[in-house]
C-alpha cells in the first residue's frame, strides 16, 4: 500500500480517454493496464473520461449511485475495487484531428436536425453542450473537469495525452494539487514535421506546467527534451507493460486463407505514423522471391484508401487483405493465424501491439524508431524506411523455421517479464517523490 | 618449483558482410571491416605485445618463454592487412623461446561434425606454421579448447602430437589440481595440459575490474600467487586470448606494464621458471589420468558447447553447413571449398548465441551484429547462396528451380 503524507492511500484523479471495451488504440490499452495495476497496489483512482453517449456503458459497467451529491454519472467496474469512473459528456476521442472532429460534430448536428425538424444550429449545439471546434471543446472539457474535481478527494492529477492537459492544468491549479502529464505520443509522432501548432502548444504547456512528465520510452523522452524544451530531470521514463490473456480458439474457416499460406500481419491504425506504405513496399519485395504468403492489414485510418490503392498499384492486391478495425476475440484470432507481425512505424512512442503479438506466440519485426524496441531484445529490428531489409527479414522468418522458433520462445518469455505492475510501481514512486517535495 | 606456461590464442574471425536474400554475388566477407579490425587490433595489441614479449625474451636471455596458437584465418588476414605483425612473430620464432601450437586452420568446430575435415584442417594449419615459422607444432589445441576422450584418441592417432591443451574444468578434475601434467584416458603417448582458469582469468578478465577485491593486480602480487603453488604443483598453465593485452584490457589499465614486470617478479623466486608446453611435457611425468566422456570447452561458466550450439538457430545452421560437405567437395572448385571452410569458423555460431543476450555481456561485446537473429539470417542467406553455387552446372545458364513451397531450410532458390 502506498501512503501519502497524511498516511492514507494515494488518491489519483486520472484524466484519461478511453477504457475497454471501447478502445480504438494503444492509449486505452495503456490506461487500462496501468489503472488495473494501480488498483491492485491499493492506489485509489478516480478515472475521468469523456463520453458522448452514456447509455453505451450501461450494459458493460455497473452504474453506481447515480443520485449522488455530485449528480454526475459514476461507474465502477467489478474487477477494479479502488477505481471509480466519472464520465463527462463530451464528444472528444483520441486519435482525432481537428478536421475529423469538425466533420463528426457537423454530422451529429445534421442527424439531430433531421430528427428534431426545424431547430436551428445554435439550439442544437446549446442543447448538447458540444462545441463545434475541437480546441473550444478541449477547454470546455477542462471547465467541466474543474467543476467535477471540486467534489472529489485526491492528492494529485495524472493526465494522459494532450486533450486532457488543459483539464489537468486547470484542475491542478484551482485545487492546488501537483500535476503529472503522461506522454503516450506527441504531435511529432502523429504528424511528422507537419505539426499542428495549437496541439503542439497545448502539449508544451502541459509539460511545462506539470511537476513531472512521464514518457513511455527513452525515444519519447528524447523528443520531449529536444522538441518541447523540457529539462531532462523532470522527465521520467515508464515503459508500458502488457496484459497476459488466455488463448482464443482459432478457426480458419471463414478467412479465405489456406493453411499452407504464410501470413504476415500489420496491425495498427493505418495512418502516416504507422508506416503502412513501407509494409506494402516490403510485401512487394517478399513476393518477388516467395509465393505462398498473404499480407493482412488490420486496422483503419486516414491512409486506408491510399494503402488499398497502393497495393493495387504494386500489383499485389490479391496478396493483401484489409480487415478493417478488429477488437477482442477477433484480434486474438488474427494473432493465432499469423506467422509474423511487422510494425514499420515511422515514429512510435511505445507500441504495445508487438508485445501482444509475442504474447500470442507471433514473432515480430519492429522499427528501430519505436519505444518498444528499447524493451524487446528478442525481436527483429529494422529502420522503417529500409524496405529491402524488412523484406529480407520477413523472408528469413518464413523460410528458416529455427529462427521463427527461437524468436517465439525467447520473445514470449521476455514479454512475460514486462508487467504493468512494474509500470504502476514506477508511477507510484514518482507520485511519492512528488508529494514529499510539494 | 612451479613452471609458468603461457599460451596465447591469436585469432580474428572473417566477418560476413550484410548479405540479404536479394543478394546473389559470391562476395560473402566484409573485407573493409575485416581489414580495419585487423589493423586496429594489430596496432593496439599484436604489435606492442609482440615487441614487449621479444624485449622480455632478450632481457632474460632465454629464461622467459611463451607459446602461441595463431589461426589460419588470422594468418591470412595478417598477410593481407598487417604483414608487419607476421614479421614480428617471425622474429619471436627465431628466439627459440617461442612455441607454436597446432589447431584447425579455420578455427572450426569440425571435430564435432566431420572427422575428415577436422584432420584436413589440422594438417593445413601445421603445414602453414612450419612454412612461416620453421617449426612443426607438437602440441594441439582445439577450437575453444573443446575436448573429450575421443578427441585425445584421434589426436594421438595422428601421430605428430605429444600433447593437448584444454580447460581445467572443475567437473573433470574433481578435487585434483590443474597444476600438474595429466594423461588422457585411453592414450599411451599424448599428455594433457590443463588451464588454470582461476589465475588465467585474473589476468584475462579481472585485471581491470575495480570491483574485484584484488584490484589493482600487480606483478608482485601475481608472482606471489604463482610461488604459492610451490610444493603443490609442477606447472601453472596460463592460457588466454592474446587480445587480452591492449584490446580486451586497454593499455591504460596498465596491462603492458604488468606483463613487463611479471617475469622478473616470478623469476625472483629461485624455484620458479618459464616453460613452453612441449618443455612441460618433457620435464614432468603425468600424475593421473583424466577421463572426459562428455565434451568440455573454455566458454562461459558452463564450460560446454552452449555458446555455439545452445539454440535451434545455431544447431540448424551448423548442421546445414556440414550437410553440404560432400556436395561442396565434389565441385572441386577451390573457391567454393574455401568459402565453405571459412563459414565453419566458430565465431559465426557464437554470434547467434541468445544466452545472456538480454543482459548485454561479453557475448555482445564481441558481436558485430545487433542481435543473434541478424547473424543467423545473414549466415543462412550466405549458406543458401553457397549451396546454389554447388548445384549450378559447370557451363551454361543458371539452373531453374521450381518455386519453393514450405521447403525445408536451405532449399529455396532465388534466381
Amino acid at each position: 500500500m502506498r501512503l501519502n503524507q497524511v498516511g492514507e492511500s494515494v488518491r489519483v484523479l486520472m484524466l484519461g480517454w478511453e477504457f475497454p471495451p471501447f478502445i480504438s488504440g494503444g492509449l486505452g490499452t495503456a490506461c487500462y493496464g496501468l489503472t488495473k495495476a494501480m488498483d491492485q497496489m491499493g492506489i485509489h483512482v478516480t478515472f475521468v473520461l469523456p463520453k458522448a453517449i452514456q447509455s453505451e456503458y450501461a450494459t458493460h459497467v455497473n452504474l453506481l449511485n447515480p443520485n449522488s451529491r455530485t449528480a454526475r454519472p459514476s461507474y465502477r467496474i467489478d474487477e477494479l475495487k479502488n477505481v471509480e469512473f466519472r464520465a463527462i459528456a463530451s464528444p472528444l476521442e483520441p486519435y482525432t484531428t481537428p478536421e475529423s472532429y469538425r466533420q463528426r460534430i457537423e454530422e451529429t448536428i445534421r442527424r439531430k436536425q433531421s430528427k428534431h425538424g426545424g431547430l436551428s444550429n445554435s439550439q442544437v449545439v446549446a442543447g448538447t453542450d458540444y462545441s463545434r471546434d475541437m480546441y473550444t471543446e478541449v477547454h470546455r472539457y477542462a471547465a467541466l473537469a474543474v467543476e467535477l474535481a471540486q467534489n472529489e478527494d485526491f492528492d494529485l492529477v495524472h493526465a494522459h495525452d494532450w486533450m486532457t492537459y488543459p483539464a489537468g492544468i486547470a484542475v491542478a491549479t484551482i485545487m492546488g494539487k501537483p500535476l503529472v502529464v503522461h506522454v503516450h505520443s506527441t504531435e511529432f509522432d502523429r504528424s511528422g514535421e507537419h505539426v499542428n501548432q495549437m496541439i503542439y502548444d497545448i502539449e508544451r504547456q502541459g509539460m511545462e506546467r506539470a511537476n513531472k512528465v512521464i514518457a513511455v520510452s527513452h525515444f519519447t523522452r528524447g523528443i520531449i527534451i529536444s522538441r518541447y524544451g523540457i529539462t531532462g530531470d523532470k522527465v521520467e521514463v515508464v515503459h508500458n507493460g502488457v496484459e497476459h490473456n488466455g488463448a482464443a480458439e482459432l478457426s480458419l474457416s471463414d478467412t479465405g486463407i489456406r493453411s499452407d499460406e504464410k501470413i504476415v500481419l500489420f496491425l495498427g491504425r493505418i495512418t502516416m505514423q504507422k508506416g503502412p506504405e513501407y509494409f506494402l513496399y516490403a510485401a512487394k519485395k517478399v513476393l518477388e522471391v516467395m509465393d505462398n504468403v498473404k499480407f493482412v492489414m488490420v486496422g483503419s485510418g486516414d491512409m486506408m484508401h491510399r494503402a488499398i490503392e497502393l497495393a493495387a498499384q504494386l500489383g499485389i492486391g490479391h496478396k493483401v487483405l484489409f480487415t478493417g478495425f478488429l477488437r477482442g476475440q477477433d484480434v486474438q484470432k488474427i494473432y493465432r493465424m499469423a506467422d509474423l507481425y511487422v510494425m514499420p512505424s515511422v515514429s512510435e512512442p511505445f507500441g504495445i501491439a508487438p508485445l501482444e503479438a509475442l504474447g500470442n506466440d507471433v514473432p515480430v519485426i519492429i522499427s528501430k524508431q519505436s519505444g518498444v524496441s528499447e524493451v524487446l531484445m528478442h525481436a527483429l529490428k529494422v529502420d522503417f524506411w529500409d524496405v529491402q531489409e524488412i523484406a529480407n527479414k520477413v523472408v528469413a522468418v518464413l523460410k528458416y523455421p529455427p529462427l521463427q522458433m527461437t524468436l517465439k520462445s525467447h520473445g514470449n518469455f521476455e514479454v512475460r517479464k514486462l508487467r504493468w505492475k512494474d509500470s504502476a510501481e514506477k508511477c507510484a514512486k514518482i507520485y511519492e517523490e512528488m508529494l514529499v517535495s510539494v | 618449483m612451479p613452471s609458468v606456461c603461457f599460451y596465447f590464442q591469436v585469432h580474428q574471425p572473417l566477418r560476413l558482410r550484410h548479405y540479404t536474400v536479394f543478394d546473389s554475388n559470391h562476395q560473402y566477407f566484409d573485407d573493409f571491416k575485416n581489414a580495419s579490425v585487423c589493423r586496429k587490433v594489430a596496432n593496439k595489441c599484436y604489435l606492442p605485445a609482440n615487441r614487449l614479449i621479444l624485449e622480455l625474451i632478450r632481457r632474460f636471455e632465454g629464461r622467459f618463454k611463451v607459446a602461441y596458437s595463431i589461426t589460419g584465418v588470422l594468418l591470412e588476414q595478417l598477410q593481407h592487412y598487417s604483414p608487419e605483425v607476421l614479421s614480428t612473430f617471425d622474429a619471436l620464432a627465431e628466439t627459440g623461446c617461442v612455441e607454436f601450437l597446432g589447431e584447425t586452420y579455420y578455427h572450426s568446430l569440425s571435430f564435432l561434425y566431420s572427422r575428415n575435415e577436422f584432420v584436413t584442417q589440422i594438417n593445413k594449419h601445421c603445414d602453414t606454421i612450419a612454412q612461416l615459422f620453421g617449426q612443426k607444432p607438437r602440441v594441439f589445441r582445439n577450437t575453444e579448447l573443446i575436448y573429450n576422450n575421443e578427441l585425445a584418441t584421434l589426436i594421438e592417432a595422428m601421430g605428430q602430437f605429444d600433447g593437448i591443451i584444454t580447460e581445467g574444468a572443475d567437473h573433470i578434475l574433481g578435487r585434483r589440481s590443474p597444476n600438474f601434467l595429466y594423461k588422457p584416458k585411453n592414450c599411451r603417448h599424448v599428455k594433457l595440459l590443463l588451464k588454470n582458469y582461476s589465475l588465467s582469468d585474473d589476468i584475462a578478465f579481472r585485471f581491470s575490474n575495480r570491483d574485484w577485491p584484488e584490484w589493482p593486480l600487480t606483478a608482485e602480487k601475481f608472482a606471489k600467487w604463482i610461488s604459492d603453488v610451490n610444493g603443490n604443483g609442477n606447472v601453472v598453465n596460463l592460457f588466454m586470448d592474446y587480445e587480452t593485452f591492449g584490446e580486451h584490457q586497454w593499455e591504460d589499465t596498465g596491462i603492458f606494464n604488468f606483463v613487463r614486470h611479471l617475469p622478473e617478479k616470478i623469476l625472483a623466486h629461485p624455484d620458479n621458471n618459464f616453460k613452453t608446453p612441449s618443455e612441460v611435457i618433457e620435464s614432468y611425468r603425468p600424475v593421473d589420468t583424466v577421463d572426459v566422456p562428455h565434451i568440455i570447452s573454455w566458454a562461459d561458466t558452463e564450460r560446454d558447447l552452449s555458446a555455439w550450439l545452445g539454440n535451434a538457430m545455431q544447431s540448424s545452421a551448423i548442421h546445414e553447413l556440414y550437410r553440404l560437405e560432400k556436395q561442396i567437395k565434389s565441385t572441386g572448385d577451390a573457391k567454393i571449398i574455401s568459402d565453405w571452410r571459412k563459414l565453419q569458423a566458430s565465431d559465426h555460431f557464437y554470434y547467434m548465441c541468445t544466452k545472456y543476450f538480454a543482459d548485454g555481456d561479453v557475448h555482445k561485446y564481441f558481436n558485430p551484429y545487433d542481435s543473434p537473429y541478424d547473424s543467423y539470417i545473414n549466415f543462412m542467406n550466405v549458406l543458401n547462396n553457397l549451396q546454389r553455387r554447388c548445384s549450378k552446372p559447370t557451363h551454361g545458364g543458371e539452373r531453374l528451380t521450381p518455386p519453393q513451397s514450405a521447403a525445408p531450410v536451405g532449399l529455396q532458390t532465388i534466381s
